[in-house]
């Protein structure tokens, strides 16, 4: 056992949290590529998902320097259980296999990746004051890039909710149904989370929710949406290791060549 | 004598027309052109165009398999440039369509009818790592060869395209070679890696800068694209300059090309080669290729399962 502090702990799972987070969320929104419903979107989308992978990417070199072990190897040769991302962000897109038979729904993408970027962006806003200086600095990078992020989701939320389309209304309406129950994990810091507030890291979950849901509400009641907004932890808390099936076929499929010889040079 | 005035008038139009292109002039979407030239532009900027967008699907597979975060965001953004250059030229393309009132959604019908092709590269399976590396490296190598060719195109907003798409074509080269070289440079099962994906992708190489004349599949586009000065080399230029480029760099890297008889010929200074099956370019036109029905099948899906999409952002009519 190393003799770690308490902060370096608490600074690692909240790390952690943050990478695995994008890492399987850039995955989701990459087997998009292709699929997305007009060629536009699929560039625009293909950009928002390889923004994503680059900060996860500065998570696990940040992780690297703290002594955690070589950053590829802590975004491709960790098991399921040792994630510590929400669970909603590893379900899969719909039904099918990315390359065969997709039966992905937009609507679904839509509703996560707006609900997903919100928060993100009033997680990454609260690091701006982050007692751990070099996540600090990161936040400000990250955030420039999800102004765009948030105002992209933001638009196809409104438009498709807005579009007085039957269809449109009523599968974006599911989609929010499916998303709530679990979305609350994105918000759970794990169980070091009263450590990293007092350790002035990020603010509480309680706050960040709120935040959340303040910043949501006004746009749920633009396109006539009642504002009850009860989000949970349905399936369990991704930040403790509680995973789906999901992210284990995932995650096979995103360490296939690196699994495929751990030790070579790629 | 109307009918006669106006044929004396469209000769001089494009009596006009020829004279701007011989003087290195810039055709524009709205100005005059023969209904040759416009037809010529149309079958190849959308086949290019719909090409691009069909050929980020090979690599699509490898995008979330890709070994180490830095080679996951190099593909990441080679495809999204792919993507990028599709929804260029398809614009570019669009324009040309309107006197015939067509638009997207038609270029889409023809791609899935099949009166629309795709390069036969992208009929392609990409297997392996290696195939993802081989693709960047040699097809994309190909297709800068090939579209550096068009650079001076006579039809400007083409050529203005090309110069950004080859410019973004130069780095997706240079991303498959360094994924070439890593592997070059690792394993045993690494090198196999490249050795069969060059043994793989040898034959659809040389068939992607078409027949050298019409004898070997009926019909060829080139003599008609050189005369109104859309692009200045032949198809076999072109792939004897795609030899003389990277010949020398498989061989220096230790691998070999599955063709025997694969020499320079000092005295005619010309590569001679083993003739690939020109006639695997009919099947893959038919889409009969090894991945030709999956690629399109991938595409219709995208196309049905969003089609409330489109009619939700469809404007109202009222």
């Amino acid at each position: 056992m190393r003799n770690e502090s308490l902060k370096d702990i608490a600074i690692k799972e909240l790390l952690l949290q943050l990478a695995d987070d994008d890492f399987i969320h850039s995955y989701r929104g990459a087997e998009w590529l292709g699929l997305a419903p007009h060629i536009e979107e699929d560039v625009a989308s293909a950009s928002i998902s390889q923004d994503t992978m680059g900060h996860a990417a500065i998570y696990y070199k940040l992780l690297d320097e703290l002594g955690e072990g070589d950053a590829d190897k802590l975004a491709h040769d960790r098991p399921a259980k040792e994630r510590r991302n929400a669970i909603i962000l590893e379900l899969v897109n719909g039904p099918g296999h990315y390359m065969k038979d997709p039966d992905y729904d937009w609507a679904f993408a839509v509703v996560r990746n707006y609900f997903y970027t919100q928060a993100k962006a009033i997680k990454v806003q609260s690091l701006h004051s982050c007692s751990y200086e070099p996540l600090a600095e990161v936040a400000q990078k990250v955030q420039m890039e999800l102004y765009y992020h948030l105002m992209h989701w933001k638009t196809w939320f409104v438009q498709l909710l807005g579009s007085g389309h039957l269809e449109a209304v009523s599968r974006m309406k599911a989609a929010i149904g499916k998303t709530m129950p679990d979305f609350a994990g994105v918000f759970s810091l794990g169980q070091y989370g009263e450590e990293m507030v007092e350790l002035g890291l990020i603010e509480g979950e309680a706050v960040l929710q709120k935040k959340w849901i303040e910043a949501i509400t006004p746009i749920f009641e633009s396109v006539g949406l009642a504002a009850t907004i009860q989000i949970g932890m349905a399936r369990g808390d991704g930040r403790n290791g509680q995973h789906t099936e999901d992210l284990e076929k995932a995650l096979k499929t995103l360490s296939e060549v690196y699994a495929s010889d751990k030790a070579a040079s790629w | 004598m109307n009918v006669l005035l106006n044929d004396m008038a469209g000769e001089e139009k494009l009596n006009q027309f020829i004279a701007r292109i011989e003087a290195g002039e810039k055709i524009e979407a709205d100005d005059w052109m023969p209904e040759e030239y416009r037809g010529t532009l149309i079958k190849l900027i959308s086949m290019h165009g719909i090409s691009e967008i069909m050929g980020a699907l090979p690599e699509k597979e490898w995008v979330p398999k890709a070994p180490t975060l830095n080679r996951k965001l190099g593909i990441m953004a080679k495809v999204q440039d792919e993507m990028g250059h599709g929804q260029l030229l398809l614009r570019v393309a669009e324009d040309l369509l309107k006197p015939y009132s067509k638009k997207r959604d038609d270029l889409m019908q023809d791609l899935f009818k099949g009166d629309l092709k795709f390069h036969n590269v992208f009929h392609m399976e990409a297997k392996s790592w290696g195939d993802a590396g081989l693709i960047g490296w040699l097809v994309d190598g190909a297709a800068i060869i090939s579209q550096t060719n068009m650079l001076g195109a006579s039809y400007g907003p083409y050529a203005r395209a090309l110069q950004r798409i080859c410019a973004e074509e130069v780095f997706h080269a240079q991303h498959g070679e360094a994924i070439i070289m890593a592997l070059a440079e690792g394993t045993e099962e690494q090198r196999k890696l490249v050795q069969d994906s060059i043994n793989y992708w040898w034959e659809s190489l040389l068939l992607f800068f078409g027949p050298p004349s019409k004898k070997e599949v009926g019909t060829s586009k080139q003599d008609i694209t050189i005369k109104y000065k859309i692009r200045t080399s032949t198809n076999e230029e072109l792939r004897q300059a795609f030899f003389s480029k990277y010949v020398k760099r498989i061989l220096s890297l230790g691998f070999s090309i599955p063709d025997e008889t694969l020499r320079f010929d000092k005295e005619s200074e010309t590569w001679i080669y083993q003739q690939p099956d020109w006639g695997k370019l009919k099947v893959f036109a038919r889409n009969e290729g090894p991945r030709s029905q999956d690629r399109l099948s991938l595409r219709r899906n995208s196309y049905e399962k969003n089609k409330w999409v489109r009619e939700a952002l469809a404007p109202k009519i009222i």
